[in-house]
């Protein structure tokens, strides 16, 4: 039963950790679907977060914290959109100079406005996403095995969860059977076709990068103001790539996309839990092992030892249209 | 979607353009500083006595600036290639992996060959880091930008662990190793010039700067001057028509990425076997990234590199007196500079062209009647 109770706990810290992950990797998913390549989740996440955090905090309202979040990633994706497909430039340029125009300003703006070393204060319990309890959660609870399962794993999120985790069907649905989406994966595979067609490669790239800006957005604010209650500088923390390399683990796909971040969420929660722990034949667990093993399974994947990671065709490249 | 690469006048392609891109960029700086309720020319002032002011500003900047010319040349001669190394900051941080060990296991090395062992290892150490991305490149088709970020993670995760388990000194509480032997220190600038009867303050500026400076002469000499220089350029401009030259892309993959390595390893030189002369956790602090900003400013040139790397040595170094004087102005700035640096720079580099093209024309044909 202890063990029970500890796999109970670890995985719903793997949820919790992997929420951010789900939202980042699928707004990337949309991103490189289209052509335009995004590694820079991890500086859009830190302006939601930010954005969310100060909005909550000066409104007291966390739906007008999401909201701010959301629309100013919204913005740093359209000046990514801007440069790649406007300007052509190299979206890995622009994707780094968004990481670190993002990782500056906010942590300045937080320092000038609060002095507080660019930390916000504590945002009141009104003003976030709180965990939400399912209808039957406490009776249904006593029931052995599944009644936790329901009650701790399933029951007892917030709102920005609940959404992550609709998010992988939708958006399963939205690219392989709508006509929008047929069109989206066509952009990034071969955009000089869709042109052909009469369809405007512009207009879906942009649309592609604004619903980017939108879902990583949530995942900004999902740890400022649903994960944590404050944001502080750097509290990203590399989730934004972590995302990205689970998008290269489900080669670009919807659903191993949540399978990866669930995956990488768990080595998270269970590094965390591991810290200290001496395990029988192994000995003391270094952590760091664990850390790193979402990075060194992404390398091996994509050496092509398991398997074989082929981004969009055209994903990087910017469109030129004919003259 | 106008043609974005409108012809110009040579002048205003190696200068012209560049200036106003990176004039933009302080632009948008001194807009944020304003906005935070500072003066932005207070700010400069400020900032410019702080790196330059006196002779240990001057040599804060120097120091800064050195660490940044490696940085700066190893993200540049992958972009001859046609190669996108981010992985500088993982390479350099590996590579004080080989100056520690070199120093703390051949300390019965007589007199200053520790340093140049210490050295050669921090460069092979660097180099080796490169090689797996760049090898995953050439061989197995792996995009080197993925690679190397997440080679920036593992190196993070595997330096973490050894410094806290494997290389603490014993009865340290901060992870970090044992201090050097002096045989494997690179002197300090202000000890050589005391040597020869001329007062320096105490500095962190040492002797790798001249090695920085050999380093960029280097890369001019090897990317202009020889055979591999000009493969590298081949490369770098069209893959398929090197395969058609005789030239092997997956040759010049491996051989730009470890060149790369190596330098990233020059970073470790200046800081770890200069400054600190001992390994401590997380000693690149961000500066591999900084290479980025300089090699797109500088234009993958090593002069306009060395003069990006002093530019923003003075960041850093003015950056820091200027947060002690308005705490507003927190060091965070620095980073949005070099952010919007690479913006302005690098990804929006052709969006003032038209217009200056436009000017320039106008310009050219006389005022209109």
């Amino acid at each position: 039963m202890e063990t029970f109770d500890a796999f109970i706990v670890v995985f719903g810290s793997g949820i919790r950790l992997g929420v951010p992950l789900i939202l980042a990797c699928l707004a990337g998913l949309w991103s490189e679907r289209s052509g335009v390549v995004d590694i820079g989740l991890e500086g859009k996440m830190l302006v939601g977060a930010f954005a969310a955090a100060a909005i909550a905090a000066f409104t007291g309202s966390a739906w007008a914290g999401l909201a701010g979040g959301v629309c100013a990633t919204v913005f740093v994706s359209l000046v990514h959109g801007y440069a790649s497909i406007d300007q052509r430039a190299n979206q890995i340029v622009s994707g780094t100079a968004i990481n670190m125009v993002a990782d500056g300003l906010t942590a300045l703006i937080g320092n000038a406005i609060w002095s507080q070393g660019g930390r916000t204060p504590q945002i009141p319990a009104t003003a976030l996403f709180n965990a939400i309890e399912l209808p039957f959660a406490q009776s249904f609870g006593v029931v052995p095995i599944l009644g936790p399962i329901y009650a701790r794993l399933i029951s007892g999120h917030d709102l920005v969860t609940y959404f992550a985790f609709a998010l992988a069907p939708l958006t399963y649905w939205a690219l392989y059977r709508t006509r929008f989406g047929l069109r989206l994966r066509a952009v990034g595979e071969n955009p000089a076709a869709v042109d052909t067609a009469g369809i405007s490669v512009r207009r879906l790239r942009y649309s592609a990068v604004v619903i980017c800006g939108v879902l990583v957005g949530l995942s900004g604010v999902y740890l400022s103001i649903a994960q944590a209650a404050y944001f502080q500088p750097h509290m990203s923390a590399g989730k934004g790539f972590i995302a990205l390399a689970a998008l290269v683990f489900a080669k670009w796909r919807p659903w191993p996309a949540l399978a990866t971040c669930l995956l990488f969420g768990f080595l998270d929660a269970l590094s965390i839990r591991l810290q200290g722990a001496i395990l029988p034949v192994i000995g003391p667990v270094p952590v760091q092992a664990i850390e790193a093993l979402p990075y060194i399974l992404t390398v091996v994947l994509l050496a092509g030892f398991i398997g074989k990671a082929t981004p969009p065709r055209a994903s990087g490249v910017p469109y030129v249209k004919e003259v | 979607m106008s043609a974005p690469h409108k012809p110009l006048p040579a002048w205003a392609d190696v200068a012209l353009i560049p200036l106003v891109n990176v004039a933009a960029a302080f632009c948008i700086s001194g807009l944020v500083v304003t906005a935070i309720g500072e003066n932005p020319f207070e700010a400069v002032r400020l900032l410019l006595v702080g790196a330059l002011g006196d002779l240990e500003g001057v040599g804060f900047t120097l120091y800064y600036a050195t660490s940044f010319i490696f940085t700066g040349l190893a993200v540049a001669i992958c972009f001859h290639a046609g190669l996108f190394n981010i992985g500088v900051e993982g390479q350099a941080y590996f590579a004080g992996l080989g100056a520690a060990l070199a120093c703390l296991y051949l300390g019965f090395l007589p007199g200053c060959t520790l340093a140049f062992v210490a050295i050669l290892a921090a460069a092979l150490f660097g180099a080796a880091f490169a090689a797996i991305p760049g090898y995953l490149q050439a061989k197995r088709d792996s995009h080197i930008v993925i690679t190397t970020i997440m080679f920036n993670y593992i190196a993070s995760a595997l330096m973490g662990y050894l410094l806290v388990d494997v290389l603490r000194a014993p009865g340290q509480m901060n992870p970090e190793t044992p201090t050097f032997p002096l045989g494997g220190v690179v002197p300090h600038f202000h000890d050589v010039f005391a040597r020869i009867g001329v007062k320096w303050p105490v500095t962190p500026f040492n002797l790798s700067f001249l090695i920085a400076l050999a380093a960029a002469l280097g890369v001019w000499a090897l990317i202009w001057r020889t055979r591999l220089g000009y493969e590298i350029r081949t490369v770098g401009a069209n893959p398929t028509a090197a395969v058609y030259g005789g030239v092997s892309p997956a040759r010049i993959t491996i051989l730009t990425t470890l060149l790369s390595g190596a330098l990233a390893g020059g970073m470790a030189v200046n800081v770890i076997l200069g400054e600190e002369h001992r390994l401590i956790l997380e000693y690149t602090a961000g500066f591999g990234f900084v290479g980025i900003a300089v090699a797109l400013m500088g234009r993958a040139h090593p002069v306009g590199i060395v003069l990006a790397a002093v530019l923003f040595g003075m960041l850093y170094q003015g950056g820091a007196e200027l947060a002690f004087d308005r705490p507003k102005i927190s060091r965070d700035m620095i980073v949005v500079i070099q952010g919007l640096v690479v913006l302005f720079a690098g990804a929006l580099e052709h969006m003032f062209r038209a217009p200056v093209a436009t000017l320039l024309a106008r310009r050219a044909a006389g005022p209109p009647i």
